[in-house]
């Protein structure tokens, strides 16, 4: 294990967050489901927040029912609430599925939800929808588990034994829609059939024209989803996934089902990982429109790498993201300075001892952190750019930090749902804006600071 | 109401029978319209929650700190959520969380509240700190009112309980009133203290979006009066204990403000008037209702002379546009009711035909207000749901709507033309020069080419 400088995170008051809560992850993932819609059991807050800041990433409708407890049925109970909003969703939506997610509030009152499920379904047993419920109070995680646990949910609900075939099953974290519609190319040029679950590249990122549906085509099918357990193999971009939310190590475990648990194709080596488990998954060899592919970025490292290498970055976010982006700096000789993330992820850690065994310096690694010290963190080592979401922006206002902007949610951007990163075209195009965000500092100022430096005075 | 059900020949329908009485049409429906209530379970209402509410209303105080006590989403989703401009400190722009765990709420927050204060004065040495109770807080029962007290005594600033547990209701009004209750602890002067009385006055439901408090001040300058303090637009902790010494309130935001002002009124014999200075005639007006309280003819003549300059100013402008915009149909959805009025003026301006409108949070008689502006036949909506704006949106043929970043994505989505007139938005529509900048945000959304694109005959791919 690297020997990792931290800054102790003793206390105690959460300063700017670099994380969202439980139900919002969660939320995502039944958006990647065939005719779906999102029921949120607490106080109307919550669905409303959620909403707006799927709308500001995403740039589309995302609507999420909330059974609007008020301060009755918060002593009462809300088992009519939710009933009645269940009623209601259906009847405006006509989904195929209902995700049910709980907040702090319904946790906290202690709300039986298998209980009123099972009696629901047992009152309403014509309606055919499937309801499909997950734990996720604010204080239990981030937005990153709750993704986890709502994956793992749906694959818990659907699956069953079923006979073997030649599918593999996609299991990806919170990705962009650019990212998920990469992946898919990437192994359909393999020549390979797949199921990618969830699957929100179309649902929240839909092209424009056609008649408005209120819930928009697109999504993995549940039928799909009920034969990941017969797959010849699982491929789990989640090496930061805890295993007690591994919707992967579910199929492992209950069906026997093979698990490939890979980076993120998000940096050279990375997406080197998953090209070799596909050729050995699929029997043939790297198709040759990849092969350039990886070409191009291999040039593209090449050009870039002198002016990378003056850069000090700061990388935050979701572990999965945080780990893959990080790859990509050591791989370019920009070695982050600090590491951070808002989730608490001891699995990051460990993969980073690895990844930095080699860099020259290591960097400030902040878990379960906040930004008041990821801005800390960023003076003590000197950086001079960040990788992440939006809530960086101070980095810039304040310190003059330019922000690469990937991961959720980029809500002062356009463009959030079409960010591209995976695969070694996405690859290259990351590393182009990076290394365009750190010229775009060094002309601006080269000059000025050069005479500073050398006590140059104008006209002398 | 008669064609409320006759939606779409096939999927589902728009329309759940407990939403009937919150849809009415002006000059047809019967009944007045259902409203202030609830939002009903699983219809997807574009409201927040009570603690949405108060943090709004007192975000914009700049140099305090406001610190949410719960787990950490409700902090996330409200970090830097206005758009309100500072002429000074930019701690207001920070978000702070308690960030309570499981083991907080089995074994209770108030110790980590405690600590999380006492971290924050450490570091910072604000004046004041307000605690936003959460959902989760005023479940367990943590007495956010006693440690607040405690750590006000231990530090000597002001620790202000907000008591804005979301569960207490869908609307956000009820948040508003959390907020005006800790503005009034917070400027109730102490034991002792005494405010002295000024010819100045306040600006109450101002939060100076896009420096529209500024904007609003020098006119008041020109007309020669002085603002006190913005509620809360641009104020400080310091700027809001002086309150008292104003001789005069202006309510602008009433959903926000009304219980101020009355409280105000009470408590230190203030009067206020309401005014409104969203759009040219609005912002005549409201100047003239404040020169007639003064009863100073020199500064009735001054007012007249801006109003005349100004309106000879922006004049051309505003017909040019109207020229554009003649005959458009527009749709309003906005959170309270004197935005609503404010923008149906506006539009109408415009020679534009206004088919919807709608708030959040409207009371009876702002709708009436409403009804009697609008032509018969036009939808008004109470706690609209997605599912009922894309019906009205479709079937009133809108080519623009007014209102908030939810409903700008379906607009969009519909191929609809849309103007931003949130609490996060970035330009200044008010005053004189807002109208025009108004005009201009209606017009480059209206007619803009990309539309052409998007309404021609789907291409076969």
């Amino acid at each position: 294990m690297a020997k990792l400088s931290q800054i102790n995170t003793v206390k105690q008051v959460n300063e700017n967050q670099c994380q969202s809560c439980m139900p919002l992850g969660g939320v995502v993932a039944f958006k990647g489901i065939e005719n779906t819609m999102v029921l949120v059991h607490g106080s109307q807050g919550c669905s409303t927040y959620m909403r707006l800041m799927n709308v500001e990433h995403y740039n589309e409708p995302v609507d999420i029912a909330s059974s609007a407890l008020n301060e009755k049925q918060t002593i009462h109970g809300g088992e009519a609430n939710l009933k009645k909003a269940l009623d209601n969703v259906s009847r405006v939506y006509a989904p195929k599925v209902i995700g049910v997610l709980t907040t702090c509030l319904a946790e906290t009152m202690g709300e039986d939800m298998d209980r009123i499920l099972r009696d629901y379904r047992k009152e309403r047993v014509t309606s055919g929808i499937d309801i499909i419920q997950v734990p996720t109070p604010s204080y239990g995680g981030s937005h990153t588990e709750g993704f986890w646990a709502a994956t793992k949910a749906i694959i818990a609900y659907y699956a069953r034994p079923t006979e073997e075939h030649k599918q593999i099953n996609i299991i990806i974290p919170h990705i962009s829609p650019a990212d998920i519609r990469e992946i898919k190319r990437i192994f359909d040029l393999f020549g390979l059939t797949y199921t990618l679950l969830p699957d929100y590249s179309m649902t929240l990122d839909r092209p424009y024209g056609g008649r408005y549906q209120k819930i928009p085509p697109g999504g993995t099918q549940t039928q799909d989803i009920a034969r990941m357990s017969g797959a010849r193999a699982t491929i789990q971009f989640g090496l930061t996934c805890p295993d007690n939310l591994s919707p992967g190590l579910l199929l492992n475990q209950e069906y026997g089902v093979p698990l490939y648990n890979l980076p993120l194709p998000i940096g050279l080596q990375n997406m080197d990982r998953l090209v070799e488990t596909l050729e050995k998954l699929s029997g043939r060899s790297l198709p040759d429109v990849i092969r350039q592919e990886r070409g191009w970025l291999l040039d593209g490292m090449a050009d870039s790498h002198k002016f990378n290498a003056d850069g000090r970055p700061i990388v935050y976010g979701e572990p999965e993201l945080v780990y893959a982006f990080s790859s990509i700096c050591v791989e370019n000789g920009a070695a982050p300075v600090v590491i951070a993330s808002g989730t608490r992820n001891s699995l990051l850690m460990g993969l980073l001892g690895t990844l930095l065994a080699d860099v020259d310096e290591h960097p400030v690694v902040l878990e379960e952190t906040d930004f008041a010290a990821i801005d800390d963190a960023g003076v003590l080592t000197g950086a001079n750019i960040a990788i992440g979401h939006s809530g960086g922006k101070f980095l810039t206002e304040r310190r003059g930090i330019p922000l690469v902007r990937v991961g959720f949610p980029i809500h002062d951007r356009t463009g959030g749902q079409r960010v591209l990163s995976a695969g070694y075209t996405g690859t290259l195009a990351f590393l182009d804006r990076f290394t365009n965000a750190l010229l775009e500092t060094k002309y601006e100022s080269y000059r000025e600071l050069r005479k500073e430096e050398m006590g140059i005075k104008e006209g002398v | 109401m008669e064609d409320l059900c006759t939606l779409q020949p096939v999927g589902p329908t728009a329309c759940i029978d407990e939403r009937e009485q919150s849809i009415i049409t002006t000059g047809r429906s019967k009944t007045s319209i259902a409203c202030t209530n609830d939002s009903l379970a699983g219809a997807v209402s574009q409201r927040a929650c009570v603690f949405c509410g108060a943090r709004v209303v007192l975000n914009p105080i700049t140099d305090a700190v406001h610190l949410v006590h719960g787990p950490i989403g409700c902090a996330t989703y409200t970090w830097d959520i206005r758009g309100s401009l500072s002429s000074g400190s930019e701690m207001y722009r920070n978000s702070f969380s308690t960030d309570m765990k499981e083991r907080d709420v089995i074994f209770g927050g108030e110790k980590k509240l405690a600590a999380c204060i006492d971290e924050i004065v450490e570091k910072y040495h604000p004046p004041a700190i307000f605690v936003y109770a959460t959902c989760v807080t005023g479940m367990i029962g943590d007495d956010i009112i006693a440690v607040s007290k405690e750590a006000s005594n231990r530090h000597g600033i002001d620790v202000i309980p907000v008591e804005s547990s979301g569960f207490i209701s869908g609307n956000k009004i009820i948040g508003y009133r959390a907020a005006a209750e800790a503005l009034i602890r917070l400027i109730r002067p102490k034991e002792g203290e005494t405010i002295v009385p000024t010819q100045k006055l306040n600006l109450l439901g101002e939060y100076n979006l896009g420096g529209e408090t500024w904007l609003i001040e020098r006119y008041l300058t020109e007309i020669g009066v002085e603002i006190n303090v913005a509620f809360t637009g641009d104020s400080t902790v310091a700027k809001l204990k002086k309150a008292p010494g104003a001789c005069l309130n202006l309510v602008q935001c009433t959903g926000s403000m009304h219980w101020v002002a009355r409280k105000l009124e009470q408590t230190f014999g203030t009067p206020y008037i309401d005014v409104n200075f969203f759009g040219a005639a609005n912002t005549a007006e409201s100047l003239r209702k404040i020169a007639r309280f003064y009863g100073d003819e020199e500064m009735e003549r001054r007012t007249e002379a801006l109003i005349v300059r100004e309106m000879a100013r922006i004049r051309p402008e505003i017909e040019w546009y109207r020229k554009k915009l003649t005959g458009k149909r527009a749709a309003i959805y906005v959170g309270g009711a004197y935005k609503a009025l404010a923008i149906i003026q506006q539009f109408r301006r415009l020679g534009m035909d206004i088919v919807m409108t709608g708030t959040q949070t409207g009371k009876k008689e702002d709708y009436e207000n409403i009804s009697h502006l609008l032509e018969p036949g036009t939808i008004i909506i109470d706690d609209a749901n997605p599912a009922e704006l894309e019906k009205f949106l479709i079937e009133k043929q809108v080519d623009v709507m007014a209102g908030g970043i939810k409903e700008r994505v379906l607009a969009y989505k519909l191929g609809i033309g849309f103007v931003d007139h949130n609490h996060d938005r970035k330009e200044c529509l008010a005053g004189f020069e807002g109208a025009v900048t108004f005009s201009r945000e209606v017009y480059i959304t209206t007619c803009s080419p990309v539309w052409k694109y998007l309404k021609a005959p789907d291409k076969e791919v």
